[in-house]
């Protein structure tokens, strides 16, 4: 019997380590961000929201989309919870394409809070409703999925790493000349020759990556006056991004607790009915 | 109902007799719920209970899913967003379903575990064990289609590795692989079939589950000491056992209640754990994903496929002695089914004459290095197909094989098992002695 638990609890622990897997092509380093809504009790930054949709609205959106988020939904409590005159201003700043008017043959109108924000995909830039949960920021160790477990899946993280990655060109690819811009948190950009050593190791993090540096340090000003380098802001829209992706995030955190207090309470009853019952026959009475 | 001596049904009022003259359903639910079951059932025994619930809440879940999903390419990925954003509770029902799939094949393989140590495989019980099997099966094949179902990058490139493994066979398998396609590429007749075969399927496994069930309560209910409950007289049945109801079910309620807070603590606070970040992009035929990597639960026996490579000797003896027909990765393919068929075969294969594992003093060692060996082949299911992770799948593979081919025959021969309790009856009082008695020794572990 002892052995048959012993044997399940590592049976039990085992799956619960083979999360994800390593993915990385380039070797990368993805820093953890303390965010305000990790961990079990963590809850979005309404005021970090708003920032990031700022920096959406004035940088992101010029190539990237946001096609599955309806822009009521910044309304939302548990998201940015924008009040409801300024959620109907501000999808007056959006032109959505409408079916419906001209006698069927469709038209462009600005948008209402009820549209989608509109996908933009004339660029090549990837849409960014689920990037914060499309990447993940951490792996391993050893594919045993650990790090997960501990951090969490790291998609805002990566973000934040994204937008924060850019440096200058390392040495090795100054004869190169390399399409896109050098990013030490891409994994899966072009890399040149010259910066593999012998053994076929990058000698550098990161790769190429076609998008242009969006951010500088000070590029928004913020009505809060809140800090507005580079790295503030790519956690901002890495935050913003997080409630794109996962707009219930509070909602189920929520439930996940109550459920848990619940059934813990479940099952001490059960427990305590299961010692009573079965009493006389272990003969402990 | 069942072969141990029982209490029958005995209707009372004349509602009940004349219901139980018509058809007689309460004698049947009298005797399901009161089933004469082994006292001694340990913490091992909960796990069909668990298996029932998460068929019912994958049920349950997924029927409210499909009246918001949409099987279309084109708005599968995006229907699974309304879900998760607009539909009422739809982030919780939608989350409760993928990850039940988790919960689902963590319950199975500490049950069939539990039968291959127990020896619950062995006569009488082997077309109980041969039923398991085939839920096993068309569990592995409802939550593979459930998983395309989302359209993400995952489900479109593993749909194409998955059924590519029916193109290996030999001459028919293209025809196979177009068929189960209904295209000769992953598209929307694969999309379309598999949902609908994902939504078929639960109910055939619930039928097996009937018949999993009625099978085993008429041989009555496997125990850790593999002592059959005695059938000599009702009397003697009664100091083996305890009905089910109410003993069983707490039991089991409680266990189920502590594997819920555990499931609900999953979903609530990090519900995409187990899952793979590229199924949240959309399906692109013209990007593979990196690394293709199906769920957890599919990773032992994944493992096993990409085992068996073309520098392996044994598969190139057998592409030579079958002129090239079995070339490795119709070998793999092979392999990867035979795992399956020789865990079924089980039955056949064990010669012991001791059931329970808990008196094979040799046994007990290979089965402790079989669930490491499955536990490693989980691991290495995920990891890159390069040294030193070839070598030890194939080691860990080997060790499957060998331990249904061949350890589980010979040991029967070699191993001098320990003598079981005469009873369950002995067995239970030694675990719980009464009070003031000292007489009765410490089982042994």
């Amino acid at each position: 019997m002892t052995m048959f638990r012993k044997l399940t609890l590592s049976a039990v622990a085992a799956v619960s380590l083979l999360g994800t897997q390593a993915a990385a092509e380039g070797d990368v380093h993805i820093k953890d961000v303390d965010f305000s809504f990790d961990g079990m009790f963590g809850a979005f930054d309404q005021m970090q929201l708003q920032r990031g949709l700022q920096i959406y609205t004035e940088i992101c959106s010029a190539c990237h989309g946001l096609e599955h988020v309806a822009i009521r939904t910044l309304g939302d409590e548990g998201g940015p919870a924008l009040p409801e005159d300024q959620v109907f201003a501000y999808a007056e700043y959006y032109e959505v394409f409408d079916q419906a008017l001209f006698d069927g043959e469709g038209d462009f109108r600005p948008a209402t809070p009820a549209d989608k924000f509109p996908a933009v995909t004339s660029v090549g830039a990837p849409d960014l409703s689920l990037m914060a949960k499309a990447r993940a920021g951490f792996h391993g160790p050893a594919g045993t999925g650990l790090n997960q477990l501990w951090y969490g899946m790291g998609g805002a993280e990566y973000v934040t790493a994204i937008l924060s990655g850019y440096e200058e060109e390392p040495e090795c690819a100054a004869d190169a000349n390399m399409d896109g811009y050098y990013n030490t948190a891409f994994a899966s950009g072009g890399f040149p020759a010259s910066c593999v050593d012998e053994e076929g190791h990058n000698m550098v993090l990161g790769s190429w990556i076609g998008m242009a540096p969006p951010l500088y340090d000070g590029a928004i000003e913020f009505a809060d006056g809140h800090a507005n380098d580079v790295q503030a802001m790519s956690e901002d829209t890495a935050a913003f991004l997080m409630w794109t992706a996962e707009p219930k995030m509070m909602a189920r955190k929520q439930a996940g607790l109550t459920g848990v207090i619940f059934l813990a309470i479940l099952s001490v009853l059960l427990y305590l009915t299961n010692k009573r019952l079965w009493a006389p026959h272990k003969k402990k009475d | 109902m069942s072969g141990i001596p029982h209490d029958h049904y005995e209707p009372k009022t004349n509602l009940e007799k004349g219901m139980e003259a018509r058809l007689p359903i309460l004698g049947l639910l009298y005797t399901t719920i009161m089933a004469p079951t082994p006292k001694n059932l340990n913490w091992m025994w909960i796990w069909g209970i668990v298996l029932t619930f998460t068929l019912a809440l994958q049920i349950i879940t997924g029927i409210v899913l499909v009246m918001h999903y949409t099987p279309h390419v084109d708005m599968a990925f995006a229907s699974i967003e309304h879900i998760m954003r607009d539909v009422n509770g739809g982030h919780m029902i939608r989350y409760f379903h993928m990850n039940g799939a988790s919960l689902f094949f963590l319950a199975v393989y500490a049950h069939i575990f539990r039968g291959l140590y127990y020896g619950s495989y062995k006569a009488p019980r082997e077309v109980t064990w041969i039923i398991g099997m085939l839920i096993y099966l068309l569990m592995m094949g409802t939550a593979f289609m459930g998983y395309v179902l989302p359209w993400g990058q995952m489900s479109f490139h593993g749909t194409a590795v998955i059924t590519g493994l029916f193109g290996a066979i030999p001459f028919i398998g293209e025809s196979i692989q177009t068929w189960l396609l209904g295209a000769g590429a992953v598209g929307q007749p694969a999309l379309n079939r598999f949902f609908s075969l994902h939504y078929l399927m639960p109910f055939i496994i619930a039928g097996l589950v009937i018949l999993h069930i009625w099978a085993f309560h008429h041989t009555g209910n496997n125990n850790p000491t593999g002592v059959e409950v005695r059938r000599t007289s009702k009397e003697d049945a009664k100091k083996d056992t305890l009905p089910f109801w109410p003993y069983f079910v707490i039991k089991d309620l409680f266990a189920l209640a502590v594997i819920l807070v555990v499931f609900m603590a999953v979903v609530g606070f990090m519900p995409n754990y187990l899952g793979h970040p590229d199924n949240y992009i959309p399906a692109n035929a013209l990007a593979t994903p990196a690394h293709i990597v199906p769920e957890w639960y599919f990773l032992p026996f994944y493992a096993i496929l990409r085992a068996f490579t073309a520098d392996v000797w044994v598969v190139q003896i057998v592409q030579f002695l079958s002129f090239g027909i079995i070339d490795a990765k119709f070998f793999g393919v092979l392999a990867m089914f035979g795992a399956i068929a020789v865990m079924a075969l089980a039955p056949w294969l064990d010669t012991s004459s001791v059931r329970s594992g808990r008196y094979r003093p040799m046994f007990k060692w290979w089965f402790a290095l079989l669930v490491v060996d499955f536990i490693l082949l989980m691991w290495v299911g995920a990891r890159p197909t390069e040294f030193p992770y070839d070598w030890i799948s194939l080691i860990a593979s080997t060790y499957w094989f060998a331990y249904f081919l061949v350890i589980l025959p010979l040991l029967g021969v070699i191993e001098k098992p320990d003598t079981p309790p005469a009873t369950i009856e002995d067995d239970f009082n030694a675990h719980y002695p009464a009070k003031g008695s000292t007489a009765a020794a410490k089982p042994a572990e």
